[in-house]
């Protein structure tokens, strides 16, 4: 017990890194995935076509591969040359990952929603951004939830990827530990940590899911 | 009673239709559903258009508001001209906000209501005018309120539509549509997707509508509506505009012999 104490402290300073990485990822993908999902609808052909583009590199490629390649290979792409310290790099790589991911949910709930919702809403004066904002996009939201959830949480577990980046996260916190101590008790007790913040997530989108059910 | 000068400029030579079509044209594919439909209305007027289904009546009502654009045909509301032929007899459109000026005139009832369900009873009546109209929320809550006590459904103003019966659905969109205080109303089969107990409710709000002179075109099975309500009684058919005549004419003398063949099916 005394053990897990001690381990505790360490533990909870690779969490913060995890939930640095998770909450920062959110913030980025959630709205840069609505605004390819918005594109990818539209009428205009081109850019549709490109996001469809991006949306497979991003989700027929590796995380792990695309967070490498922005670390260590984008500081020689000619023409780029640019480079991003550690986190900042896995930062960029989970944001635009984790956008195409969200871009299709978003797509798939907009598209879910009833033509005559449109029309109610056109012949009322609505311009189609005012209609977007606030009646298809709202109803969105509540059908969206349960897929967000689930993206959500694989984020949080997704996170433990930077350890490739020398990223001190809750794994590899962890795991230095298991290699110091010669225990796997800071395995369990960081599988410990992970299945308290994903009880958390769950908990939130379950209160988010009843206040969006009040009008079925 | 009207005075002699309101008679007079709602009936006056100088005065525009409220609704002028000419020579609708539109297809689907290969499926021609409007081939040259023309149609009049004057203020106040309250005209029931009929017929089979697939006889293009419904793309009719829906053309006149844009929600489906025409390929031939001109349209003209209140004096401003929405769609005209080119000179290669393809129907144009004046410019996006003026197509939406001009169809902010008309307000809409679809058969399946189209309620926004995510905002209550009151929410749907002032949405349209808060964020089309940029009114402030106090300005139109007197007016959503009242509008509401005119259909009967003030006590369900804070009910979620799914809460209400198909009836009340649809009193709340007539409520709604009112409530951006457009110059003619469209109803497009308001009653057929409701129970039959249910749409006598519906009618008698759309009375109370034609009796305050409310200018309405109305697509609809309802036959005792079009022959109490209707000032004028119009019958398509494949597309076509059969005939239009006075509503009490139109059922005890109806001249085409499809007219006929349609009124017979009905009874």
């Amino acid at each position: 017990m005394d053990y897990i104490l001690s381990i505790l402290g360490p533990l909870a300073e690779g969490s913060l890194v995890t939930l640095q990485l998770f909450l920062i990822t959110l913030l980025l993908a959630v709205p840069l995935g609505l605004g390819l999902a918005l594109v990818r609808i539209s009428r205009f052909r081109v850019a549709s076509q490109a996001v469809n583009g991006y949306i497979w590199l991003m989700r027929g490629t590796p995380l792990m591969l695309q967070m490498l390649f922005i670390y260590y290979a984008l500081p020689f792409v000619p023409g780029v040359g640019i480079r991003l310290p550690d986190f900042p790099a896995a930062i960029v790589a989970f944001a635009l990952n984790y956008a195409a991911y969200f871009a299709e949910i978003f797509r798939a709930g907009i598209q879910s929603i009833d033509r005559g919702q449109y029309e109610g809403a056109k012949v009322l004066g609505f311009s189609y951004g005012q209609t977007m904002r606030r009646i298809v996009l709202p109803q969105v939201i509540k059908r969206i939830l349960p897929p967000m959830s689930n993206e959500t949480i694989t984020l949080i577990k997704d996170t433990s990827l930077i350890y490739v980046l020398a990223l001190n996260d809750l794994l590899r916190a962890a795991r230095g530990i298991v290699q110091r101590d010669f225990t796997i008790t800071p395995f369990i007790v960081a599988a410990g940590f992970y299945l308290i913040m994903t009880l958390v997530l769950t908990w939130l989108f379950q209160r988010l899911e009843k206040r969006h059910a009040v009008y079925d | 009673m009207p005075s002699m000068t309101e008679a007079a400029v709602r009936t006056g030579p100088m005065t525009n239709p409220m609704i002028l079509a000419d020579g609708i044209r539109k297809r689907f594919g290969a499926n021609e559903v409007l081939k040259g439909v023309s149609l009049t209305l004057a203020r106040g007027e309250v005209v029931a258009v009929i017929g089979p289904s697939g006889s293009g009546k419904s793309t009719f009502l829906r053309c006149l508001n844009h929600l489906e654009t025409i390929d031939a045909g001109r349209i003209v509301i209140e004096g401003d001209t929405l769609a005209d032929n080119d000179a290669g007899g393809h129907a144009r459109y004046v410019a996006d906000a003026e197509v939406r000026r001009i169809c902010a005139r008309m307000g809409m009832v679809f058969q399946h209501f189209n309620l926004f369900p995510h905002l209550t009873v009151l929410q749907n009546v002032i949405e349209a005018p808060i964020t089309v109209k940029g009114m402030k929320r106090e300005a139109i809550l007197p007016k959503a309120e009242e509008l509401l006590r005119k259909v009967g459904l003030f006590d369900k103003r804070d009910a979620y539509p799914s809460r209400l019966s198909g009836g009340q659905k649809q009193r709340v969109a007539i409520a709604r549509a009112l409530a951006m205080e457009p110059d003619i109303m469209l109803f497009d089969e308001p009653t057929s997707a409701l129970d039959p107990e249910l749409t006598g409710e519906v009618l008698r709000t759309m009375r109370q509508l034609a009796d305050e002179h409310m200018t309405m075109l109305v697509v609809t099975h309802e036959m005792g509506f079009a022959r109490e309500v209707a000032s004028r009684v119009v019958f398509m058919d494949g597309g076509e505009l059969i005939e239009s005549r006075p509503a009490a004419e139109f059922f005890a003398n109806p001249q085409h012999p499809r007219t006929r063949a349609f009124l017979d099916s009905m009874l």
